[in-house]
């Protein structure tokens, strides 16, 4: 199957804006990412570590039935409607994304190292662009507007000194 | 009136199945926008393709108009709403560091899932990165837990921290939106053709 072009952008933006507002009419809160990943890495540290986990101060945070939680069952459903998307669209392919300029497996070492940046990053800002700018923005939480715009400023600063990397 | 999960009107269990179908429709659209590629989320931040900003900002308006309209005919309690507390610090510096991630990785913790999803190697392996960041940030939270609660400001929402109403914000965020959707385009013609010489 021929891959499918993407749909335009203000017209998916509608769909994502429609499906937020339906989280907040039905469920009183917007939609989210990097809470249920938190989740996931809490169930397996305690499955590796239980005692550590426990009586880290951020970890045990988490730590009572770490999956059994809305954003977890939400990020299932992610899994399932990109996965969804793409099979309709001919674009399930297994390959790695990255620019002309740069060998495969430095893009993976550098997915990895941006991943975990990013993950220090959601978690001392309590949300990420789904669960902070997103979700902060539509309901004008003053948080999610300042995250929102530290976000592009850091991306913005930093993309000239990384360009090999995409461009 | 809404919301219905805060007025009782279903219980947990029904709450999780409604979570899944938001989350399929979340990922469809995350999807068909083109977030499942890195190549392309990343392209923003080079003037090349400005699907991140407009998706994202349309979404914003769709969905704050959306509250504001059913808050004003009097069918949403927004005081039920979730509002997310503002730690300004903690969320500067971690939105800072989170930019820096995004333009390094190529994803966002959401887009990224959806790229593993569609079988995106990078985007599997930015995840691993993802949960890998997030047990440290774990480790050394006893050393910045002074930055995690810095600036704590409650669930303080625009409307009060610039003293206006609603309806003001509201718009100045339709114009700002707008501006941008128009200056995106402006700049990266300008990119285009500058290359092009």
């Amino acid at each position: 199957m021929k891959e499918k072009k993407y749909w335009p952008p203000y017209l998916a933006g509608i769909g994502l804006g429609v499906t937020l507002l339906l989280a907040f009419v039905i469920m009183g809160r917007g939609l989210g990412a990097s809470g249920a990943l938190m989740r996931f890495d809490v169930w397996i540290l305690n499955f590796l570590m239980p005692e550590h986990t426990a009586s880290n101060p951020y970890f045990s945070r988490y730590i009572e039935n770490p999956l059994s939680n809305w954003l977890v069952f939400e990020l299932i459903g992610v899994i399932i409607g990109g996965f969804l998307s793409g099979a309709l669209a001919g674009r399930l392919k297994l390959k790695i994304g990255k620019g002309p300029n740069i060998s495969s497996k430095m893009r993976l070492i550098m997915a990895f190292t941006g991943g975990a940046i990013m993950g220090i990053g959601a978690r001392m800002a309590r949300g990420c662009t789904s669960g902070l700018a997103l979700t902060g923005g539509a309901s004008l939480a003053l948080g999610g507007w300042a995250f929102m715009f530290a976000v592009f400023g850091g991306a913005y600063a930093l993309a000239y000194f990384v360009r090999k990397l995409w461009i | 009136m809404a919301p219905f999960f805060k007025m009782g009107y279903f219980g947990e269990q029904t709450s999780f199945i409604i979570a899944l179908v938001l989350g399929v429709s979340f990922g469809f659209w995350l999807e068909r926008a083109g977030f499942g590629d890195s190549t392309k989320l990343a392209a923003q931040f080079y003037f090349k393709d400005n699907t991140v900003i407009k998706v994202m900002f349309t979404a914003i308006l769709v969905a704050m108009l959306g509250i504001m309209y059913l808050t004003l005919f009097g069918w949403l309690d927004i005081n039920m709403i979730y509002i997310n507390p503002t730690f300004i610090w903690a969320q500067v510096v971690g939105g800072l560091i989170l930019g820096v991630g995004f333009v390094i990785g190529g994803y966002c913790p959401g887009t990224s899932i959806v790229g593993a999803a569609t079988g995106r190697i990078d985007g599997m392996v930015f995840v691993l990165g993802a949960l890998f960041g997030m047990f440290v940030f774990g480790e050394i939270f006893p050393g910045i837990d002074t930055l995690f609660m810095a600036g704590d400001m409650g669930s303080i929402r625009l409307p009060e921290f610039f003293n206006l109403s609603t309806g003001v914000i509201g718009l100045l965020v339709v114009f700002m939106a707008i501006g941008m959707f128009l200056g995106i385009d402006w700049l990266e013609k300008k990119f285009a053709k500058e290359e092009a010489k």
